[in-house]
């Protein structure tokens, strides 16, 4: 039942003992201002890490030539392993739970792109279709190396913003126009852009595979082969690739257990690696959290305690003047319940005002708009809020329980 | 009004066992003002404190207007103490950060009297002890017999039948002790029981009768000057006090 009267007589002794009352405020509004910081900035962390991997397929699973280890039926250590467009066939057409495929030919630094008077020296590589997709690259204009490419070994190129920028000077439009890649005429099809950071990967035209091979003369040899894996998780992830090393392994006879004979790199695995980093550093952070709130329960619980002595002489006079124990109770609690419940308010937020405000500011690779669980920061409050409570329960009952007279009692 | 039989009370101190009062008999008249005396240790704070439902006790009977007092819970005795009793202190016992008037106006609060009501109220008390001046004032703003005055008023608002006053002078001078007992006097006429624990001679003289303890028993018990119950005890301390 609402009883304004009851309200009125705790705001009046609210009013009256202003330090008191800021006391309580204050380690509640703490204990809630400090947790919000601190879970705002694990999601922070969390989100970065996630950014990072945003840049490249979270799913892939690179392979790479390698040189055997081992002697295999009668040959010896030592053999090279190279890949075929007969790898790429057999895996895009025979291995379960593969999303997207790419081969990539790379030619290395040191290759020539000129247009006009312009010249410029970057990696060429050749790629399948589905490589924009697994590397996660930005057309910027025009479109990727497509299947007609592929097919047909036509002379089209898809150059970097970093390439526009040294062979298209004077803001010349790039799409359309012949570039000279080691001498030979390719057709500019798209600009791309790749947000990694990582400039190795923005010194690169890609040209489509099979054009690669014939004008480079690389036969049917490709250097690695990249496939996605849709949405599976590290286990599945793990079963794909060890399907396709034993595949690989027989196509290409040598050991299975021979771990140089080909590279394997699953950056499912590695990021679920990273993830669970982060989730230890969260776990930190949250260990942090909880902590700072058993301090505020704490001290909450300290200043309840001293309140309710304070109040002792009080408690007595309103007892002897007719004030029912229940009646003591309830004024001390619902003042406890009021000062705790504003108290944490304000932490809540002052709390999500600073995160807003750091996020607005703050926008590194590893730490990225931090934000707070709601949820969790009203948990805390009522935790709070029911931890005052009950500090203030267990004393105001005492002291409702002691003898007006010992109360009274002169000191 | 008030009917003691046989009340005996102890305490426990640890393994000791204090025998404070040992069999008190009293009777008390409606509209009758009494003091109790004592030296310190006679059992008269104990005593009024049962008799103002503040303390429980041992053995016997207490009888307050016609009811038997006796294994209440402590929200009853409240209600009683809110109903029949006011309270008044040595100390004052006034709350610090409440003003004059809501001090006053504090036991009607318990009676669930709504605010605008009881400050009305504890303004005609306040008038009634001359303290309307200082209505807004905190209790460290006034002097020590305002304090008491306002005190007597908040026992007075809620009407009761008895007041109960521990050493009402005791932390007054001659003067506004005088003053005080003079609006006792007043409201006793009104015909509120009053009972005053004192040790102060000349305040106990200016009460009607005058029960003087000892060691846990009533000593002697002397009605307008005159002497109804003399214990030989305190017949030989009269004698050699002479």
């Amino acid at each position: 039942m609402f009883d304004i009267d009851k309200w009125q007589e705790i705001f009046n002794t609210i009013e009256k003992n202003k330090l008191r009352t800021f006391l309580t405020g204050f380690s509640v509004a703490w204990g809630i201002f400090m947790l919000i910081i601190l879970q705002g900035s694990g999601i922070g962390l969390q989100k970065g890490v996630e950014n990072q991997f945003r840049s490249s397929a979270t799913n892939a699973i690179w392979i790479w030539n390698g040189q055997t280890s081992k002697p295999y039926a009668g040959m010896k250590p030592g053999r090279n392993i190279q890949m075929t467009n007969e790898d790429y066939d057999y895996l895009s057409t025979r291995v379960d739970g593969i999303d997207h495929i790419s081969s990539r030919y790379q030619l290395w630094s040191g290759n020539t792109i000129s247009y006009n008077q312009q010249y410029g020296s970057f990696s060429i590589r050749g790629v399948h279709p589905d490589y924009g997709i697994v590397e996660k690259l930005t057309m910027v204009q025009g479109r990727f190396i497509n299947e007609y490419d592929q097919k047909e070994s036509r002379k089209s190129v898809v150059i970097s913003t970093k390439v526009q920028e040294a062979l298209f000077v004077h803001g010349e439009e790039p799409l359309d126009k012949y570039i000279k890649v080691n001498g030979i005429p390719f057709k500019v099809v798209g600009v791309f852009t790749d947000d990694d950071g990582r400039d190795d990967n923005m010194q690169v035209v890609y040209v489509a595979l099979a054009a690669a091979q014939k004008v480079f003369g690389a036969g049917r040899d490709v250097q690695s082969i990249v496939v996605t894996v849709g949405d599976a998780n590290a286990d599945e992830a793990k079963e794909i690739e060890d399907n396709i090393k034993s595949k690989m392994a027989s196509m290409h006879r040598y050991d299975p257990t021979d771990e140089r004979a080909m590279f394997f790199w699953n950056s499912v695995e590695e990021f679920q690696r990273f993830k669970k980093l982060f989730a230890s550093i969260s776990m930190f952070i949250w260990v942090i959290g909880v902590g700072t709130i058993i301090a505020g329960v704490v001290g909450v619980s300290n200043i309840m305690m001293i309140v309710v002595k304070d109040r002792t002489k009080e408690i007595g006079i309103r007892k002897a003047i007719g004030a029912t124990p229940g009646s003591i109770i309830s004024l001390v609690l619902q003042e406890a319940i009021l000062i705790t419940g504003f108290a944490g308010y304000i932490g809540l937020v002052l709390g999500v005002g600073l995160l807003e405000l750091i996020s607005k500011q703050i926008d590194t690779p590893f730490f990225k708009q931090p934000e707070v669980n709601i949820q969790v920061a009203i948990g805390a409050t009522v935790l709070l809020v029911v931890a005052g409570a009950l500090a203030g329960f267990f004393p105001a009952r005492r002291a409702a329980a002691i003898k007006p007279i010992e109360a009274l009692r002169d000191e | 009004m008030i009917t003691l039989q046989n009340i005996n009370k102890s305490y426990q101190t640890g393994n000791n066992s204090l025998h404070v009062l040992k069999g008190i008999n009293l009777h008390v008249e409606a509209g009758e003002m009494v003091s109790i005396m004592g030296s310190s240790g006679s059992g008269k704070s104990t005593l009024l404190n049962i008799l103002g439902l503040l303390d429980s006790y041992d053995d016997g009977a207490y009888y307050l207007d016609g009811q038997l007092m006796r294994e209440m819970s402590e929200t009853k005795a409240a209600q009683l103490r809110n109903k029949f009793l006011g309270f008044v202190f040595q100390s004052f016992n006034l709350i610090s950060f409440k003003n004059a008037m809501e001090n006053v106006a504090l036991p009607l609060y318990y009676q669930g009297v709504p605010r605008r009501k009881r400050n009305k109220l504890a303004m005609e008390y306040l008038e009634r002890v001359g303290l309307v001046p200082w209505a807004e004032h905190l209790p460290s703003e006034l002097s020590g017999g305002q304090k008491q005055r306002l005190a007597i008023a908040r026992a007075l608002i809620s009407q009761p039948k008895v007041i109960l006053a521990d050493e009402p002078t005791g932390a007054l001078d001659s003067v506004t002790s005088y003053e005080v007992l003079e609006l006792f006097q007043q409201i006793n006429k009104s015909g509120i029981t009053i009972i005053i624990v004192t040790h102060e001679n000349d305040i106990a003289h200016k009460t009607q009768r005058i029960i003087r303890l000892h060691d846990g028993k009533i000593n002697s018990d002397e009605k307008n000057g005159k002497i109804e119950v003399l214990t030989e005890e305190a017949f030989e301390l009269k004698s050699n006090t002479r």
